[in-house]
Order: C-alpha cells, then sequence, then structure tokens
C-alpha cells in the first residue's frame, strides 16, 4: 500500500507580506499609494481648513457678477457689464486665435527653414543656422518684448497721418494703415448679408455664427469636392490611357465662378480703414500686442521645427534620394514625393510637442497687454476678485484641455501618416 | 506632472493661509527686517535712487514702521510689486505689509480679507494727454487709445467712466508704470491714466513734462494707504498708529529736527505722550516707549515726509491740497494720542 503524501498545505501568514517575494511588491505599492493620498488628502484638507478659516472657502459664484473691466480685442460681443464667464470665455478664444495663427505661421516658416538649412548653397545655409541658433537660445519672453518695442518705437503714431503734409501715409493703394498701435487692413463686408444665428441665448457663452461665412464654407467645400472628382476622373484616364487631359482650366471654373457669384449675391465689398478722431476706423484692428506675440512665439518656435524637420530629412537613407534621381525626378519633386512624406514620420511626434509649447508659451502674453485667458481669468479677474486658488485650478484645466486636443488631433494625423505594414 | 503642480498650489495656498494665523511683529523681531511691499517704481512714491536706496512716501511709512519696531530705519526689505502681485504677495505671507499706491475699497477690505489701517493720500484718477492733441476734457476723449495698468482699480473706474458717458474707448492693458510710459511717450496710446499722483510723479520723468497735460476730471475716489492682512489686529496697530504718530506730529509741530529736544518734556501733554516721556503708550501697543519719537526722528513728520518727496518744492510738485492737516481745511487726520 502506497501513501501520498500531499506537500503541506501553506497558509497564508501575514509575515509573507514582506518576506514573500510574490507579494513584496505588491505591499510595497499598496503601502506608496496609501501613504501618497494621505499626502494628497491632508494638503487638500490643510487648504480648504485654512482659506475657510481665511473666509474665503472655494466658491465659484464669482462667475456671475458683473467683470467690471473691459476687453480690447475681442471675438465675440462683450462689453464690462458681462459676467467674468463671459470675459474669460473672451480670453479663452484670444488664446486660440493668437496658438492657431503660431502654430500655422511656425510650421510654415519651419519647415521651409529647415529644408534651407541644408541647402548647398553656402550663403542660405549659413544664414538659416544663424536665425535657428539665434531664435532658440534666447527666452521668447524677450523675443516677445522685442517685437512689441520694435513695433511701438519704429512705426507711426496715427496722429503721423494727420495733416497737410503728413510724415506718414497708408499703404497698398491707402487700404492698409501701418500704426504703432497695430495694422489696419480692409475687412470684409456685405451688403445684402444673410444675418447671423445666435447660439446660447443670452448666456455667457452666447454665440454669433455668420451665415454668410457658412455659406461661403459650404461652397468652397462642395467646390473642393468637385474639384476632386475632376482630378480623381483625370487620374482614371490617366492610367488607363497613359494620357493626361488637361484639367487645370476646369478646376479653376469649379473654384472661382460659384464663388464669385455667392460673393456678388451676398453684396461683397471691402471696408477701408479711415483715419477719424484719435484713431483710424473701420477695417480690421490686428492689434500690436496680437502681431508681437504672434510674430515672436512662429519665429521661436519655428527654429525648433527647423531642427525638427532637418532631423526628420537627415534620416532618410540617401539611398532613396539617389533611387529617386536614378528614375528622372528634379530635385524638388524628389523633396516633395520620396522624402518629406517618408520624413513626416519623423517629424511629426517632435512637432506635436512644439505646438504644446508654442500654445503654452502664449501665456506670456501679458507682458505685451494681449488679453488671453491669463490676461482674463488669470490677471483681472483673479486679481479683482481674489480667488486666486479657484482662479489658477480653472486656468490649469483649460491649458490641459487645449493642450490634451491637440495632441489627439495630431496623434490622429500622426496615425494616418505613420508606416502601414502588411 | 499635472497632480504634482496642483499638490504644489495647494501647498503653496495652505502655507500662505497658514502664516496668516502667525504674530506678524514677533516674526519680524525674529527676522530682523520688515518685508514691505512697494511700488516697481514710482519716482516721488517709491523708487530706488542713484544709489539704490528705497526712498519716498510710500517707502518711508515703511522705514518708519522698521524703525518703530526694530529700531532702525534700514531694516527693510523692500519687495517690488505689479498692481497684479501685490495682493497675492500680502496674502500669502511674502511681505508683512504693503505701502504701495492701495486703493482702499469695500471689497479689498472685505473680499480680499485685508485690513487698511489709514489714508496717507487722498488720490483721484485722472487722466493725462500731450498737449498738442488739443483736449481739454475726458469727455472729448471717444474713440481715444487709453493706457492702463492692469489689475487696478483705475480699470474699474475707466470702463465705468466711459460707459456712463456713453463714449468709446479702446484700453491698453500695461503691466507696470515703465511700460505705460514708455507706450504713452511712442504716442501708442492717446491717454495715459491713473491715480492724479501717480500722473503728476510720472511726468515728472519726462524729458519735457511741460508738453502734457493733467485733464482737470477727476474721476474717482482713491484713498491710498498701507494695508496690512485680516487676521493679525496686533500688527494692524502697530502700522496703524506709525501712521498717526507721522499725522499728528505734524499736527502738534513735532518735526525730526526738533523731536529731540522736545523728547525733554514739554508743556503740551500729548506731545509727551506721543514721544514717551508720559504714560506707557509704548507698551499698549507692545513696543517699547520711544517708538514713535524714533519713527519721527528718522523719517520726519507726515509733511516733512510729503514736501521732501512729492511736495512743490520737489519735481513731482503736488500740493498738498486734501492731503493738508484737518486744521488746514485738508482731510488728514489722526486719532488722538490719548
Amino acid at each position: 500500500m502506497t501513501t501520498l503524501t500531499d506537500p503541506p498545505k501553506e497558509s497564508f501568514r501575514l509575515s509573507m507580506l514582506i518576506y514573500d517575494t510574490r507579494y513584496r511588491s505588491l505591499t510595497i505599492q499598496v503601502v506608496a499609494m496609501m501613504g501618497f493620498m494621505l499626502l494628497a488628502a491632508w494638503l487638500i484638507n490643510n487648504t480648504l481648513t485654512n482659506l475657510a478659516t481665511l473666509g474665503k472657502p472655494i466658491d465659484f459664484g464669482f462667475f456671475r457678477d458683473p467683470a467690471s473691466y473691459d476687453i480690447n480685442q475681442r471675438l465675440l460681443d462683450y462689453t464690462s457689464r458681462d459676467t467674468h464667464l463671459r470675459a474669460s470665455f473672451i480670453g479663452l478664444l484670444n488664446t486660440l486665435v493668437v496658438a492657431v495663427l503660431g502654430c500655422i505661421t511656425a510650421t510654415v516658416v519651419g519647415v521651409l527653414v529647415g529644408v534651407l538649412r541644408l541647402s548647398s548653397n553656402w550663403l542660405v545655409a549659413r544664414i538659416m543656422t544663424v536665425y535657428v541658433e539665434m531664435f532658440r537660445n534666447v527666452p521668447v519672453l524677450l523675443w516677445i518684448v522685442l517685437v512689441m518695442a520694435i513695433l511701438i518705437e519704429s512705426l507711426p503714431a496715427p496722429r503721423a497721418f494727420r495733416g497737410e503734409e503728413p510724415t506718414a501715409t497708408m499703404n497698398f493703394f491707402d487700404t492698409v494703415a501701418v500704426t504703432n498701435r497695430g495694422v489696419y487692413i480692409p475687412e470684409p463686408l456685405f451688403s445684402r448679408s444673410l444675418g447671423d444665428i445666435s447660439l446660447f441665448g443670452a448666456s455667457s457663452m452666447r454665440f454669433n455664427i455668420s451665415l454668410d461665412l457658412i455659406a461661403i464654407l459650404v461652397v468652397l467645400g462642395v467646390c473642393i469636392f468637385a474639384v476632386r472628382k475632376v482630378t480623381a476622373r483625370a487620374n482614371r484616364i490617366q492610367e488607363a490611357t497613359g494620357d493626361r487631359p488637361t484639367t487645370w482650366y476646369i478646376n479653376l471654373g469649379i473654384l472661382v465662378l460659384p464663388m464669385a457669384a455667392l460673393l456678388v449675391a451676398l453684396g461683397f465689398h471691402l471696408g477701408y480703414p479711415a483715419l477719424k478722431g484719435f484713431n483710424f476706423q473701420g477695417g480690421t484692428h490686428l492689434r500690436n500686442s496680437l502681431i508681437a506675440l504672434w510674430l515672436a512665439l512662429s519665429l521661436y518656435t519655428a527654429a525648433f521645427i527647423a531642427e525638427i524637420v532637418r532631423g526628420g530629412i537627415l534620416a532618410i537613407s540617401k539611398g532613396q534620394t539617389e533611387a529617386a534621381g536614378a528614375l528622372g525626378l528634379r530635385p524638388n519633386r524628389i523633396m516633395s514625393l520620396v522624402v518629406l512624406p517618408q520624413a513626416l514620420r519623423v517629424i511629426i511626434p517632435p512637432l506635436i510637442s512644439n505646438y504644446l509649447n508654442l500654445t503654452k508659451n502664449s501665456s506670456l502674453a501679458i507682458a505685451v497687454g494681449y488679453m488671453d485667458i491669463t490676461g482674463t481669468l488669470g490677471g483681472i479677474t483673479m486679481n479683482q476678485t481674489g480667488r486666486e486658488l479657484e482662479c489658477v485650478l480653472l486656468l490649469m484645466l483649460v491649458y490641459l484641455s487645449i493642450s490634451l486636443l491637440i495632441s489627439a488631433v495630431m496623434n490622429w494625423y500622426n496615425n494616418r501618416v505613420k508606416l502601414v505594414e502588411r | 506632472m499635472r497632480k504634482s503642480v496642483i499638490l504644489g498650489a495647494l501647498t503653496v495656498a495652505g502655507l500662505a493661509a497658514g502664516a496668516a494665523h502667525a504674530a506678524t511683529v514677533d516674526d519680524i523681531k525674529a527676522r530682523g527686517k520688515l518685508n514691505c511691499g512697494v511700488s516697481t517704481g514710482l519716482v516721488g512714491f517709491a523708487a530706488p535712487d542713484a544709489a539704490g536706496n528705497w526712498a519716498g512716501f510710500d517707502v518711508a511709512v515703511c522705514r518708519a514702521v522698521a524703525d518703530a519696531v526694530l529700531s532702525d530705519p534700514g531694516a527693510v526689505e523692500f519687495i517690488p510689486t505689479t498692481g497684479k502681485t501685490r495682493f497675492t504677495a500680502l496674502a500669502s505671507g511674502e511681505v508683512d505689509m504693503l505701502a504701495r499706491n492701495t486703493t482702499w475699497t469695500f471689497s479689498r477690505d472685505n473680499d480680499l480679507k485685508f485690513e487698511f489701517v489709514g489714508v496717507n493720500y487722498y488720490d483721484g484718477q485722472g487722466f493725462m494727454v500731450p498737449k498738442d492733441l488739443g483736449v481739454t476734457s475726458a469727455k472729448e476723449l471717444d474713440g481715444a487709445t487709453v493706457c492702463i495698468q492692469t489689475g487696478t482699480t483705475t480699470e474699474l473706474n475707466l470702463a465705468d467712466f466711459f460707459r456712463s458717458n456713453n463714449i468709446s474707448y479702446e484700453p491698453v492693458p500695461i503691466e507696470t508704470n515703465a511700460e505705460a510710459q514708455q507706450q504713452y511717450l511712442a504716442g501708442a496710446c492717446d491717454v495715459y491714466t491713473t491715480d492724479a499722483s501717480g500722473l503728476a510723479a510720472t511726468r515728472a520723468t519726462f524729458e519735457n513734462p511741460g508738453d502734457h497735460v493733467l485733464l482737470p476730471e477727476i474721476i474717482s475716489k482713491e484713498p491710498l494707504g498701507p494695508l496690512v492682512r485680516h487676521g493679525d489686529n496686533e500688527w494692524g496697530d502697530i502700522v496703524r498708529w506709525v501712521l498717526n504718530a507721522m499725522i499728528t506730529a505734524e499736527e502738534l509741530g513735532v518735526t525730526s529736527a526738533n523731536v529731540d529736544e522736545l523728547s525733554g518734556g514739554t508743556n503740551n501733554p500729548e506731545v509727551n505722550r506721543l514721544l514717551g516721556t508720559e504714560g506707557n503708550l509704548g507698551e499698549m501697543i507692545g513696543l517699547d516707549a520711544e517708538w514713535a519719537r524714533r519713527a519721527i526722528k528718522s523719517q520726519g513728520n507726515y509733511g516733512e515726509v510729503f514736501e521732501k518727496n512729492i511736495g512743490e518744492n520737489t519735481p513731482i510738485g503736488l500740493a498738498r491740497g486734501l492731503n493738508a492737516q484737518w486744521t488746514d481745511g485738508g482731510l488728514i487726520y489722526s486719532p488722538p494720542f490719548r
């Protein structure tokens, strides 16, 4: 008879949490987590208690109070009687404007400079090197202040345009006025306008959308769709017969004629700036705070993007260029058809972080008096209401959301251009 | 990363609120130095001189308080603050007191939780324009570009003034007085608006002060004075009564020149109480008997400080006006030393 002896069944003992390697790491993590949460709870509790003793408990009610201050650059209607929430919203739009303008300009300049830095022309390559090193190695705040100072000190004041023999005149056939308060450009006006749609009623988030703009965008979308159809057909014919039909005049017609008809129907004309009283009136006023911030942020970020583009291009093996050359492609087509599409895969991930940097750097706007969300919510509102913690937390949340949004969009784009392996 | 930043902000807020409850005067004595928040540079009120020493009307208050508490008018760390940073600096305990052209308002006193200890300058918001603009009244400023320091009461007054007069303007928000000066002189704004005393002080630093005029309208009441945090009444009392001592000294004719002589004893019991030769006022406020005597000796009385820094014989050239003693028809008035 054989007896089966089971190995002694090991019962769980508390000491195993420390001495048994199977459980030890888990124990440490749990303890560390608890410690961290205790610390966080202590900090939050301490803050809340202290704020309550100070008589300033966390409260977002101040957002409903009138802001009582004016904002110069406002994309939507706003008066000093609107709420703090509305003022923050106006500031948010200003942040987005400078971020979008900055990202586009920085990309264009950056790609151009990055490519030119690899130019075989010694002078061009050296000039681009100097540009990149100058902008990359000086803090962006100094560039912003410098650009603003140049705009203020070197351009003529509006009063220089006045009088019998003015010392300054308008440019481009009297349509553009460049002053040290900003640039006034003609604005599009519609004499038979379709009006606006109001969203969100009379709340602080109210938003008017111009029906003219929607009409223009719809027509533009339809035209582009038609152009793509025509091009696709040309491609099919080329693949079938080897002959590509000439399409440029068809495409031009599709793009121009409906748009021209729409603009005539809407009564499109330009409103020109004119000197009235203290300032130019009419036209669109690009304030020099916007221009300074936009220029400085773009040029600064473009220097980084240039280096990323250069790195991306250098990452494509020389064999690709040579092979394309052997197929008879011209140098600019080699760059646009062979090298850049492959380089994009290397370029886009670091590009995302530069877009994020540009957006976050736009919070330096107050240095030139540009009323972005840091200037409104994190500046005047915070100062007038004394709600520092609430304002700063909200401000952080806003920047976090913007950054995550940019990341999401760019990651989607990155997924589209990345190497699809089969 | 995000979490740690939030925690950092919470820590700061937590510590800041905690600091508000310690006895400020003990902290100052232990530190051996008074941290005084002043403006970033407004000639006559608070600005470093050629040798780098802070001087001015507001600075004198800081020095007088330091002299009363620490027996040393030099034991002051001057911390320049902008219109935006000043309240955070005071609320967080970075400075013990603010002496910085700050307007006493209801919401600052109650909502921001500060204690204004008195008024050392009765001011009002004015406008400065270049003379060749030909403007004679603020109501003619329709459409003008106005430079304004952000985070101040002037910003709100300006919005209200233009709104109630139904005229438009373009605000150019500026962080400091120096930047405003640059923009105004370059013609990037037509008008500069701030407290009338600040305008006079700024104009005095221009190359040609005569080319600029102050418009007659004063659109607000701006009682400027030193302030401390809520929650430490003993410290608030010290700052309040140092200021009152300087005002009373002028009223009673005590000056930096004759204070030593008068300290020997006079026929006027209030002078004796003020200078500590009679009674125990110093003890009541938690200082020694000679606290006021020292402050008056080193800084002078209110009138002396006014004349030396911003009076009619200085480039700033402000008349006493509302800021004359009540006995001369002004508003400067101290409760009695009794």
